[in-house]
């Protein structure tokens, strides 16, 4: 018996080896700070470019075709775009979670799992409020929307999981694998629902193609982009702060509870 | 790995016959579909196959709640990782045992509720060939959802929250092949390849998920 | 052999349950683990087993060749009897043995008619394991220490639902293991009457990732 056991609190501390900026960002606290400084300029800079989209947007000439309802394109193609980044970024979360055990990979992946569902369900009420003046019908079981829907299940999938363990340490590792495990599985999902759709396609669904956009909807429809990734880029650092001020509150409590 | 196949065989069998509950859940949803559209056998024959993807993929989902979750009440899991077997390895044997008595029953029963929708012998064939390539993909993904709600009080809903998105390409594929088979223009062939594809997907994705979450089986 | 652990500490969720713990123990050496509920003996237990991961330290089975440094490979050398006793209720003892054996894929243990025996069992063999009473279970688990043999055995309460003649039993099953060159880890708040056994006394921590401002805010 070398030791018996040494109880004297607060005396571990868990080694920070490196002190790359990689590094440094995994203590919470610098992370703290530097995310309250950057959400300012973030929130400034998305309403700046949400303001110029939108702008640039509505004076937008109408489309011979689909009239005033073009317009739904500058939220819904973003939204759609932003439903899939944030996925994007949840992945490499995860794989920060299981591979690189960066104590913040877990809270954003936490953090970016409504903000996801939220541009997903967007993408979805415009895609349908689009869809019923070009369709005639609020749904069609066309292969972008099918594809979409099934996202949407996929982060609510996650979003009960998360809720279903109240440990967040605990949770970091399911939800981890499986955000990964749907990650691999999205483009399989989108493969299958092009050759599902294309074998069932009803004549009457009239598509327009989207390849030939117009130099006028283009440049509204990027501005809203830049716009909507700055909002998530916003949003996702404030709910990462809350994240970790959850957590805290947390310990707080559970040190009130052991005391 | 043969002692632990004939232990979870066994253990099926013996203990609730869990294999017959999810024949006779199977049952129970293509009994309902008919009070839902009609008893119109021209109608159900043309969308018998459907039924009977939709009823075995449910089917296929129940049970799976048990795969991991009860091995971690009685303590067994424990011991079955600390086991000289590579634990991918060991999850591996425990789906297929699972699918054995859970997934093979279903597809032996499809003649039978086949006949009831009114589903032409080639497509009952075609019917059988599709779940026989399709159905361990659902198990498979579906253990890996297992393993996750394995250490959650109320995990069988979730394993399905979970599972049900991410096995959808099974279903499109299998239903694509059984279609093909049955209508001319259709292809068979090129389906039913991707659907094995899938299922071998699957076999390596989901028990590697799954022995990532029970690695260290306690956390 | 030796096993060893080089000031071990254990996270479970956000809180430290186990911190520095260090032991060396050779061959035929037994360790008692004591402490009150919520110490976290059986934390400690499960991480020895590589059941949980370790947050700072080395665990190390010295001896056993390849991996004997990483707990996720030398713990197929451990045998681990926890809390619940890893038998199935719809098979016979005898199935369920067989199983744990012919898994184990370890030679040299004892047959299970004389594991039986060795734990005053011989005649449940072939009956249900559920059919079996609490402490007939037990030690029913306990044989499965015996029928696939393992240089080290890490039980957790080992006696809980024993009787005080069954528990007699365990500790003499133990003493023989070390005898045999074993090492034996048992957490217990009942002296197990191991003779010379080392022990280790745990406390109850309260303390919650110390060090990282991540779950502390005064800290910040």
């Amino acid at each position: 018996m070398k030791g018996p056991m040494s109880s004297a609190p607060n005396t571990q501390s868990i080694p920070q080896a490196s002190a790359s900026w990689w590094t440094r960002l995994a203590n919470p606290t610098r992370f703290m700070a530097l995310a309250g400084r950057l959400i300012p300029w973030l929130a400034a800079l998305t309403l700046i470019a949400g303001a110029i989209g939108l702008y640039l947007g509505f004076s937008a000439p109408e489309d011979y075709q689909q009239g005033a309802t073009v317009q739904i394109m500058f939220i819904h193609v973003p939204s759609a775009w932003l439903a899939m980044m944030c996925y994007s970024v949840m992945s490499i979360s995860a794989l920060g979670t299981l591979v690189w055990r960066h104590p913040l990979a877990d809270v954003s992946l936490r953090a970016a799992a409504p903000i996801g569902a939220a541009f997903t369900l967007l993408a979805l009420i415009t895609g349908s409020l689009w869809g019923k003046p070009m369709w005639g019908t609020w749904w069609v079981w066309d292969a972008r929307l099918t594809s979409v829907l099934i996202l949407f299940l996929i982060y609510l999938g996650l979003m009960a999981l998360s809720r279903a363990i109240e440990d967040p340490v605990q949770a970091a590792k399911p939800l981890a694998i499986v955000t990964l495990v749907g990650f691999v599985n999205i483009p399989i999902i989108k493969f299958s629902v092009d050759w599902w759709n294309t074998l069932h396609q009803p004549a009457s669904v009239s598509r327009f193609g989207r390849p030939t956009l117009d130099a006028v909807f283009l440049y509204p429809l990027l501005t809203m982009a830049i716009a909507f990734t700055l909002l998530f880029f916003t949003l996702h650092l404030m709910n990462m702060r809350n994240e970790i001020l959850a957590r805290r509150i947390r310990v707080m409590k559970l040190k009130q509870a052991g005391n | 790995m043969g002692a632990l196949l004939s232990r979870e065989i066994r253990v099926a069998l013996r203990a609730g016959s869990g294999a017959l509950m999810g024949v006779l859940f199977f049952l129970a949803v293509v009994t309902v579909f008919p009070f839902a559209i009609g008893p119109d056998l021209n109608q159900l024959g043309r969308i018998g196959p459907a039924i009977l993807w939709i009823g075995a993929l449910l089917a296929s989902l129940l049970g799976l709640d048990r795969l991991f979750a009860m091995e971690r009440e009685d303590g067994a899991l424990d011991a079955l990782v600390m086991q000289p077997h590579p634990l991918m390895a060991v999850i591996l044997v425990k789906c297929l045992a699972h699918w054995l008595v859970s997934g093979l029953p279903l597809i032996l029963a499809t003649p039978l509720f086949g006949i009831m929708l009114n589903v032409s012998p080639l497509g009952i064939a075609a019917v059988m060939a599709t779940l026989a390539a399709g159905t361990p993909a659902i198990t498979f993904i579906g253990a890996a959802a297992a393993a996750v709600a394995s250490a959650l009080p109320r995990g069988g809903l979730l394993i399905a929250v979970l599972t049900l998105p991410l096995v959808i390409p099974v279903l499109i594929f299998g239903i694509t092949a059984t279609n093909g088979a049955l209508y001319d223009p259709d292809p068979f062939t090129a389906p039913f390849l991707i659907l094995l594809a899938l299922t071998l997907f699957a076999g390596v994705l989901g028990p590697l998920a799954a022995s990532l979450m029970l690695r260290h089986s306690a956390e | 052999m030796r096993f060893e652990a080089d000031s071990i500490s254990v996270n479970r969720g956000l809180r430290r349950v186990v911190q520095d713990v260090s032991f060396s123990l050779g061959e035929g050496d037994a360790l008692t683990v004591t402490g009150a509920n919520g110490a976290g003996k059986s934390t400690l237990l499960r991480a020895l087993c590589g059941l949980l991961p370790l947050a700072a330290g080395t665990l190390r089975l010295a001896g056993v060749g390849e991996g004997e440094d990483d707990p996720l490979i030398f713990r197929e050398h451990l045998h681990y009897l926890g809390p619940q006793n890893a038998m199935k209720a719809a098979l016979s003892v005898r199935e369920n043995l067989a199983f744990w054996r012919d898994f184990s894929g370890s030679s040299g243990g004892m047959a299970i008619k004389a594991a039986l025996n060795a734990v005053e069992l011989p005649h449940v063999a072939d009956l249900p394991y559920s059919y079996l009473s609490t402490g007939m279970k037990r030690r029913v688990a306990i044989c499965r220490l015996l029928v696939s043999k393992k240089p080290v055995w890490i039980v957790d309460e080992p006696t809980s639902g024993l009787d005080s003649h069954s528990s007699e039993l365990f500790s003499g099953l133990c003493r023989a293991h070390c005898a045999d060159g074993g090492i034996v880890i048992a957490a217990t708040h009942l002296p197990l009457g191991l003779g010379k056994a080392q022990t280790l006394e745990m406390k109850t921590l309260f303390t919650f990732f110390e060090g990282d401002e991540f779950f502390d805010g005064e800290n910040a």
